[in-house]
């Protein structure tokens, strides 16, 4: 009897500390135990586990060798589809990281990833965990979230020198905000004791299809936004909490049959600074920037004429301002005029408020003393030497449009390149995103 | 020798068997650790309680109440170690069922495969009711009970048991 009123006290303990909001205080009494039991269990699995991938791999070695000659065709063609795929999303990247720099969006990214192995799990059916290989000593702490490259497997739970314990999403203690990807409704995960994973707090009256993909919202401050969560699988009315959804979700990461997982073991979150660029950039030239359009012959053969007496033009990388602000669409290969050449214009120390990109750019670009010979040398047109070799004689959209950093301008033109240079608000004398190539 | 004072077996049937130091602590971790581990790449072998099997077989054969319960309370706790659980509810469950065969162990025959079935099918049908109250009253959690299912896992692990225990028996030594 003294046995069974021992555990029963050491149980009453363990339950009453959580209300108290110290959750991981609940296990602090009985926390040796798990370091004991599993610091004389856990070597012998890293053991079995270590020499079992050992035997394993060599086996997959040997049995790989038939098939590489047309798995290495096949992966080919796809790293040439992935190519393609990457451009189009760094394009996609770009445009929103400059679109969350313009809205002052908090940004939440891994900054480091550790991975890990799994080398056990609870044992038992109502229990949802798993051991993995790293502990304290490689960085591991409590609350970290766990993932695979297809969605989130769960959190660090108990972490011990050399490994820790991850409680599963599936488990029924565990919780997640997600978002639901298509219709944009907000829910917390859990798990049952059945191992399933249902959304909660969704109204009856909402209506979700089957198939739609679930990410996570980031409001449990545990998991980045945007990872994969899985996908609903099944929608019916919740009868236990009657104006709810019971929405059923198939996890996206295989969470019976982990072998390695990837702890999140920090997680960078930084409010992107609006540079001088950013804060006069508007969403609309960025979309602009993005429309198709047809250069015109007039243009083509001014700027194929104004490219031929490019020598004698000084510094053709400043361009020839209040030509590309008008007209910002213009040469669709060519850099964004608007964006390129507002440069200058946006990091000039007039004031932080957002000007006329065009009025602003000339200040810049022409200083006192060397307005004249800018305008005598550039075409009002758009067909300022820049543009002009990008858009009508050089077809390469990468070749033309990238502005040298230190343009080596003569006499009269030389004096906007400085003013562009030294005037920067944030200090930044390295090409921004205007002058990049462009899209 | 020991006997018991009120028996229905023989006097073979009655004997108690006490088991060396590296088995009796060796077995119980081995059971812990084949549990904790090989679920990882067969996940349907969690249906199977070995913990439990291997309490129920120490209880069993060593027949005094009190060794029962510290084994079954000594397992279920390094059990509960893995589990998200608090420490403690296996362990509980555990120390009765291990009180339970001890004490059954001296009022019948164990030792043959149809009571040995019959023994482990009962009590993990017994362990699953204790683990369900515990948690429901005194966790305060949430445990569905599946009749269905838990039959089935008593029948697996009464199968089981019989393999294991005919296995067991070789540590066995004779007071």
């Amino acid at each position: 009897m003294a046995i069974l009123f021992v555990q029963v006290v050491a149980l009453a303990t363990q339950v009453k500390r959580p209300e108290g909001g110290t959750g991981s205080a609940a296990s602090g009494g009985t926390r040796l135990i798990r370091v004991w039991t599993v610091t004389a269990i856990s070597p012998f699995e890293r053991a079995l586990v270590a020499s079992g991938s050992f035997v394993r791999r060599n086996f997959h070695n040997y049995i790989d060798l038939h098939d590489a000659r047309q798995q290495n065709r096949q992966l080919q063609d796809e790293i040439a589809q992935l190519k393609l795929e990457q451009v189009r999303l760094r394009q996609d990247a770009e445009q929103a990281k400059r679109l969350r720099s313009l809205l002052g969006f908090t940004q939440r990214y891994f900054g480091q990833l550790l991975p890990a192995q799994v080398i056990g799990t609870s044992g038992t059916e109502q229990s949802h965990m798993i051991q993995i290989d790293k502990g304290s000593s490689s960085g591991v702490k409590v609350d970290m979230p766990v993932i695979t490259p297809d969605g989130i497997v769960g959190k660090v739970k108990d972490v011990f020198p050399f490994t820790s314990l991850v409680l599963l999403i599936n488990d029924r203690d565990s919780g997640a905000g997600v978002i639901l990807q298509t219709s944009r409704l907000q829910g917390v995960l859990r798990g049952n004791p059945q191992g399933e994973l249902h959304v909660g707090d969704i109204m009856s009256d909402e209506k979700i299809d089957d198939g739609e993909e679930v990410i996570t919202s980031g409001g449990d401050r545990i998991y980045p936004k945007g990872l994969p969560v899985g996908t609903v699988s099944h929608v019916s009315p919740d009868h236990d909490n009657e104006p709810f959804l019971a929405v059923k979700v198939k996890p996206a990461a295989d969470l019976s049959r982990l072998e390695e997982v990837l702890v999140v073991t920090k997680v960078a979150q930084e409010t992107p600074q609006q540079t001088g660029q950013a804060a006069n950039v508007r969403a609309a030239d960025i979309l602009s920037e993005r429309l198709p359009s047809v250069p015109k012959p007039e243009e083509t053969k001014k700027a194929g004429a104004a490219k031929t007496t490019a020598p004698a033009v000084p510094s053709p990388t400043p361009s020839a301002p209040g030509t590309s602000g008008t007209k910002p669409a213009a040469n669709p290969p060519a850099p964004p005029a608007a964006l390129k050449t507002a440069t200058p214009a946006s990091t000039t120390k007039t004031g932080s408020a957002p000007k006329p990109v065009v009025n602003t750019e000339q200040k810049a670009a022409h200083p006192p003393g060397s307005t004249a010979a800018s305008q005598k040398t550039a075409p009002p047109t758009g067909a300022s030497p820049a543009n002009a070799g990008s858009a009508g004689t050089n077809p390469k959209p990468k070749a033309s449009p990238t502005p040298p950093k230190k343009p080596k301008a003569p006499a009269v033109a030389a004096s906007p390149t400085p003013a562009q240079g030294t005037s920067t608000d944030s200090g930044q004398t390295k090409p921004t995103d205007a002058e990049k190539p462009p899209r | 020798m020991n006997y018991a004072a009120v028996s229905l077996t023989s006097r073979e049937e009655i004997e108690v068997h006490r088991f060396s130091w590296p088995v009796s602590l060796g077995i119980p971790l081995l059971a812990i650790f084949i549990q904790v581990f090989f679920p990882l790449r067969l996940p349907f072998l969690s249906i199977f309680d070995l913990p439990l099997l291997v309490t129920i077989f120490f209880a069993v054969a060593r027949r005094r109440p009190i060794p029962g319960m510290i084994t079954g309370a000594l397992i279920g706790t390094v059990q509960d170690a893995w589990t998200s659980l608090p420490i403690g509810v296996n362990g509980i469950a555990k120390t009765i069922i291990g009180f339970l065969a001890s004490s059954l162990g001296v009022k019948l025959d164990v030792d043959n495969p149809g009571s040995r079935f019959l023994m482990t099918f009962t009590f993990y049908l017994v362990h699953r009711v204790i683990y369900v109250v515990i948690v429901l009253a005194l966790v305060g959690g949430n445990e569905p009970f599946s009749w269905g299912h838990t039959l089935v896992a008593a029948l697996a692990n009464a199968l089981l048991s019989v393999v294991l225990f005919a296995g067991l028996d070789k540590f066995k030594q004779r007071m």
